[in-house]
């Protein structure tokens, strides 16, 4: 292989890195929409405080001189996790449950507030400062030409793509073969039918903000554990690209916010590698908005159909 | 003498100074089928949004088994067993008929998630009940080769039988159909025909019809009602209510 074509690949292999978690933080907005039809901008947030749990988790149990690593991040994940979701869930009741059937702006800016109110209270609880943690997760896989180009696969890369692909077809197919995600299906598509039915919509609901919320954490730990460094205000960009990827892949679609984040992330590593870097959040926002231009219902979504 | 099933005296409907429904009575027993007719606009839908929760009557008494079910909310009288369709078919259109079925029993099957990840056997056990209940009122409605079609995709008449299907897997005591032949050929209303009065004589069920279709309300109702701006006008058999000068009066004006 060329020099070109291997450091292409290169790319390829970061880009879907960080596209397979763009996915897992997305399917947490997406979710949200198909079900109540708002956008919860507070989503990235509980990325953030995810990530640093799983950072607290980590230095902690090493501190009290634990070494065997898969013990400790397994530990970590499932505390994050729980925590993450306890978080998703308390927003969705405190903020939005008190909402629900107002105007679809104020859930909203419900939503906003809260985002800003989180953000400011891990600043106050764990400072503004980054906060490091030394590489964990060492060592690759390296192939290509060393005279031209050697491409690296990480292990950690790998380990992002498995968990990810583990968590997508865990949601799968929880959404389609169990009864929850059956209740969930019918409550996105007609809340009031589905109530009558019989069925606790309200608990419904809450199911999608905990799901949204243990992807996300699940992301976080993944992100932080990949750059080794976090602060208070990785959710705000990282909870818009991946809004961005839901969006781009067809808001309320699952296999959308899947799809839309490995294009987000593929896209932002070319740009990046061909342009000088700081383009990449210029092309994957200029995205956005020709998505929202040309095609608003996305790459999968369905069309809205005017209800009668 | 026996109890009614369904007891409905003075209901009254107001929204704000316009009156939509004004002294309604309506009584139904044990396996009857009944009917509700009207002009246009006469209120009928209203009844029924008051019968089934989704108003609050402003007057009245509505008694379902002899209890007071005016003014809770609609899932609660569902769950009594008074069951409704809508005048515009409301199936989860992208879900599979035997997925709309099974969503519609969802509350009947243990709702504990542990049991549900561990495929206990009372879960199991509960969940074949749900199952073998969703085939059997899609075997009566004629739709089970259609169990994992989209529902979305069903033709007119199919949707409006499985929607009925689904009211019936809730094995609710009374339904209320809002127009169910609306939009049907003559074909699927005469198999609508059949059905009811399937679920009136072998399902031991009771059934309150909204319906345009004359020939279909006459045909298959013990009793009908007839109301006209929101007021009773009449009440009797399909003889005497086709002989009614009241009830010609409304439908076709003054001579």
């Amino acid at each position: 292989m060329s020099e070109a074509s291997l450091y292409f690949l290169q790319q390829l292999i970061n880009g879907l890195t960080i596209g397979s978690t763009y996915a897992l933080i997305a399917i947490g907005y997406t979710m949200v929409y198909g079900i109540i039809g708002m956008i919860n901008f507070a989503h990235g947030e509980i990325y953030m405080i995810g990530s640093y749990i799983s950072f607290i988790v980590i230095a902690g149990l090493l501190g009290m001189g634990m070494v065997a690593l898969p013990v400790i991040l397994i530990i970590a994940l499932v505390i994050a996790v729980f925590i993450a979701s306890t978080y998703g869930w308390a927003v969705e009741r405190v903020a939005y449950r008190p909402l629900r059937g107002s105007n679809r702006l104020i859930p909203l800016i419900s939503a906003i507030g809260m985002s800003i109110f989180l953000q400011n209270y891990v600043v106050l609880a764990q400072g503004s400062r980054d906060v490091a943690l030394a590489p964990q997760i060492s060592g690759s896989w390296t192939f290509g030409d060393p005279q031209l180009f050697e491409v690296s696969l990480s292990y950690m890369q790998l380990i992002i793509w498995a968990v990810t692909l583990v968590c997508m077809t865990a949601l799968t197919l929880f959404i389609s073969r169990s009864r929850m995600g059956r209740a969930c299906r019918a409550c996105s598509e007609d809340q009031g039918m589905t109530n009558l039915l019989g069925i606790d919509t309200n608990r419904t609901i809450a199911m999608t903000f905990i799901i949204g919320a243990a992807l996300a954490a699940v992301a976080g730990l993944l992100l932080g554990l990949y750059y080794g460094v976090v602060n208070p205000f990785v959710g705000f960009i990282a909870g818009l690209k991946a809004f961005t990827a839901a969006v781009l892949g067809g808001i309320g679609s699952i296999p959308g916010a899947m799809l839309g984040g490995l294009i987000l992330g593929v896209t932002e590593a070319l740009t990046s590698a061909y342009f000088p870097s700081e383009y990449k959040d210029v092309v994957s926002f200029g995205l956005l908005i020709l998505i929202l231009l040309f095609r608003p219902s996305g790459l999968l979504g369905k069309p809205e159909v005017e209800k009668v | 003498m026996s109890q009614l099933l369904l007891d409905v005296n003075a209901l009254t409907m107001r929204f704000g100074g316009l009156v939509a429904v004004n002294g309604v009575n309506l009584k139904i027993k044990n396996r009857q089928i009944v009917s509700v007719i009207g002009p246009n606009g006469a209120g009928k839908t209203t009844v029924f949004n008051c019968l089934s929760g989704f108003y609050i009557p402003s007057d009245g008494s509505v008694l379902f088994k002899g209890e007071q079910i005016a003014g809770l909310k609609d899932f609660h009288i569902s769950r009594k067993g008074l069951v409704r369709t809508f005048q515009h078919v409301r199936l989860f259109s992208n879900m599979t008929v035997i997925e709309n079925m099974l969503v519609a029993q969802h509350r009947h099957l243990n709702t504990n998630l542990l049991s549900g990840l561990l495929k206990t056997a009372s879960y199991r056990r509960l969940e074949q009940e749900s199952m073998d209940r969703a085939a059997f009122w899609l075997e009566e409605v004629d739709m089970l080769a259609f169990a994992n079609r989209e529902a979305g995709n069903l033709s007119y008449g199919q949707q409006r039988r499985l929607e009925i299907a689904r009211c019936m897997v809730t094995q609710p005591e009374l339904l209320l159909l809002d127009e169910p032949a609306a939009g049907l050929n003559p074909n699927e209303t005469k198999q609508l025909d059949e059905l009811i009065v399937r679920l009136r004589d072998e399902h031991e069920i009771s059934v309150l019809l909204i319906e345009h279709d004359m020939s279909l309300v006459m045909g298959i109702s013990d009793h009908i009602y007839v109301i006209a701006q929101g007021t009773p006008l009449a009440d009797g058999s399909a003889d005497e209510i086709k002989n009614n000068s009241d009830v010609i009066k409304a439908y076709l004006g003054e001579e």
